[in-house]
């Protein structure tokens, strides 16, 4: 039950903080206060694709080396969270910049800015991993599913790639990401996330959670390591 | 040759008009769609914040308080579009030296010191000098020119500047028979401008024009939109304007001009040569490597993009000027 209750307020939290591009979006378009709706919907709509793809990529750390085990069910709320808000730049893209000119897209998108080819390989790669998030097809996959998600690693170098492409040149805004991503990636090899922890465990011999008996240490969902 | 028709007085629109002219048109006008989102903000309870956000101001101000009072000599440019407003022009402003974001730049600058202003020519002209800015104002006619600008962004705006030919003032400055180019350099007053004190670019801004080009009667300096004087955001107090080169070109808060024989290097040929080069022609046939130079998207003009014009819509006047170059390769 407080299990329940405390992982409930958690997707609560990360769903609002997930909502809060857009609805400052929205604040700002019903203000008056954007000139270029085009441009400021799409920039804001890929921007919030990739905070949540990150804080997605950041649960899997949070466990393995600092013990958060209440990040795990998190993974998939914020990734999903991520995969609408790439469906909205998508669609932003398609539908506000070009009008659903399927030859537009095709010349002036496609052909003149191979950044939207990149994007859009990011966007198929994490379609499958949405479809497939759900209990059942957990179930129906098995070992296949781990190494089916695990696609996520190429879909958010790729969302690099095409961010980076997509700003001017001598603007550095990007390199903060790869850091912070890369420094999640690293973070999942084994050898080094044994030494992270290890160091961890020898500076504080003290448990990671106080001991909770209402609590059964092996419930909820299993953590897996993608 | 002329770009702008005399306007008889006769025709100058009242502000009242102007100012409550709907924008845009067709289904997709900037109008109704800001409508139907605040609607759907609205019935998702994000309306009640309206009042607090939506901080439009209806009478823009100075930074000293008094009231800006936007006054333009015609409703449209030439082709018969309207101008952008006040309020986007000095909203919507790509000023790198403040920020690479546009909407922080309005306020980032609004304690820009621009008075006391000197602007120095010099370089191979017979007659060097050293204007104060009130010197180029009362030493030259003021005319307002409504021009189209086009930013290498893929948007554009209608703005009626101010300003003088800045043929009015080489003519001044006598160009000696080797001066072949026109330097032009920007302020560097990091302490006031934010941008210039972070890497990545090498300030102060640098921009350049072939001397043919800078005599064109097009290029004006700018002192001043819609009647008013220029706000620092806009590129306070003199600023060039090459209608005809994407908006990078058209140089902001000028300190210094100088004729050189060799062509100048500007700050964005020197930061990413593959991208911008010396002309910046507006060209719809000559894409940028990242994208399409062949639409725009015109602020306040819906969502709708439009076809970009060669030269931007101003052939007639410059097309002449490269004859001989080719376009693709001197882009």
């Amino acid at each position: 039950m407080v299990l329940r209750r405390r992982a409930a307020t958690l997707h609560g939290i990360a769903l609002l903080a997930a909502a809060a591009p857009l609805a400052e979006l929205g604040l700002r378009l019903a203000g008056g206060l954007v000139f270029e709706p085009v441009e400021a919907i799409t920039q804001r709509t890929g921007q919030g694709a990739l905070w949540l793809l990150t804080a997605s990529l950041a649960c899997t750390p949070a466990y393995t080396l600092f013990g958060a085990r209440w990040a795990i069910p998190l993974r998939r709320t914020l990734g999903l969270a991520a995969f609408a808000y790439a469906s909205f730049h998508l669609l932003s893209v398609v539908g506000l910049d070009f009008g659903f000119d399927a030859a537009l897209i095709l010349t002036d998108g496609m052909a003149e800015r191979p950044f939207i080819v990149i994007g859009l390989s990011a966007y198929l790669l994490l379609a499958p991993l949405a479809v497939t998030s759900t209990r059942g097809w957990m179930r129906r996959l098995g070992k296949r599913w781990k190494v089916l998600h695990r696609a996520v690693y190429a879909a958010i170098c790729l969302v690099l790639v095409h961010f980076t492409w997509a700003v001017k040149p001598g603007l550095f805004e990007t390199w903060p990401w790869v850091l912070l991503i890369g420094a999640l990636l690293v973070a999942r090899v084994p050898s080094v996330r044994r030494s992270i922890s290890a160091l961890r465990h020898r500076r504080r011999s003290v448990p990671d959670e106080p001991i909770d008996p209402a609590r059964p240490r092996s419930g909820g969902e299993a953590p897996g390591e993608s | 040759m002329s770009p702008l028709p005399t306007i008889p007085s006769s025709e100058i629109t009242p502000k009242s008009v102007y100012q409550a002219r709907p924008r845009g048109s067709g289904a997709f006008s900037r109008r109704r769609f800001l409508a139907a989102l605040g609607a759907a903000a609205g019935a998702s309870g994000l309306g009640a914040c309206r009042g607090v956000t939506g901080g439009a101001q209806i009478t823009p101000v100075r930074p000293d308080g008094t009231a800006i009072m936007p006054m333009a000599q015609a409703a449209t440019d030439e082709l018969g579009d309207p101008l952008t407003s006040f309020r986007a022009i000095t909203s919507y402003n790509n000023f790198y030296e403040f920020s690479t974001r546009k909407e922080p730049v309005a306020e980032l600058a609004q304690d820009f010191t621009t008075s006391p202003w000197q602007v120095e020519v010099g370089g191979l002209v017979a007659n060097p000098g050293m204007y104060d800015l009130d010197d180029l104002r009362s030493g030259f006619d003021i005319e307002e020119r409504i021009y189209r600008l086009r930013c290498v962004e893929a948007w554009s705006m209608v703005i009626p500047w101010s300003g003088f030919p800045l043929a009015a003032l080489l003519a001044k400055a006598e160009p000696l028979g080797d001066a072949r180019f026109v330097r032009f350099e920007s302020v560097l007053r990091p302490d006031e401008m934010p941008g210039q004190r972070s890497g990545g670019f090498a300030w102060p801004y640098v921009e350049g024009l072939r001397l043919d080009e800078a005599m064109n009667d097009l290029v004006i300096l700018a002192t001043g939109l819609y009647g008013e004087d220029l706000l620092p955001q806009s590129g306070a107090p003199i600023r060039l304007v090459v209608p005809w080169k994407y908006g990078f070109k058209s140089i902001k808060s000028i300190v210094k001009i100088d004729l050189v024989e060799a062509m100048p290097m500007s700050l964005w040929m020197d930061s990413a040569p593959s991208e911008y080069g010396f002309f910046a022609n507006v060209n719809p046939e000559v894409d940028h490597p990242r994208w399409s130079q062949a639409t725009e998207r015109r602020i306040e003009g819906g969502l709708q993009r439009r076809p970009t014009l060669m030269f931007n819509g101003y052939s007639e006047q410059v097309a002449e000027l490269y004859a001989d170059l080719d376009l693709e390769e001197w882009f």
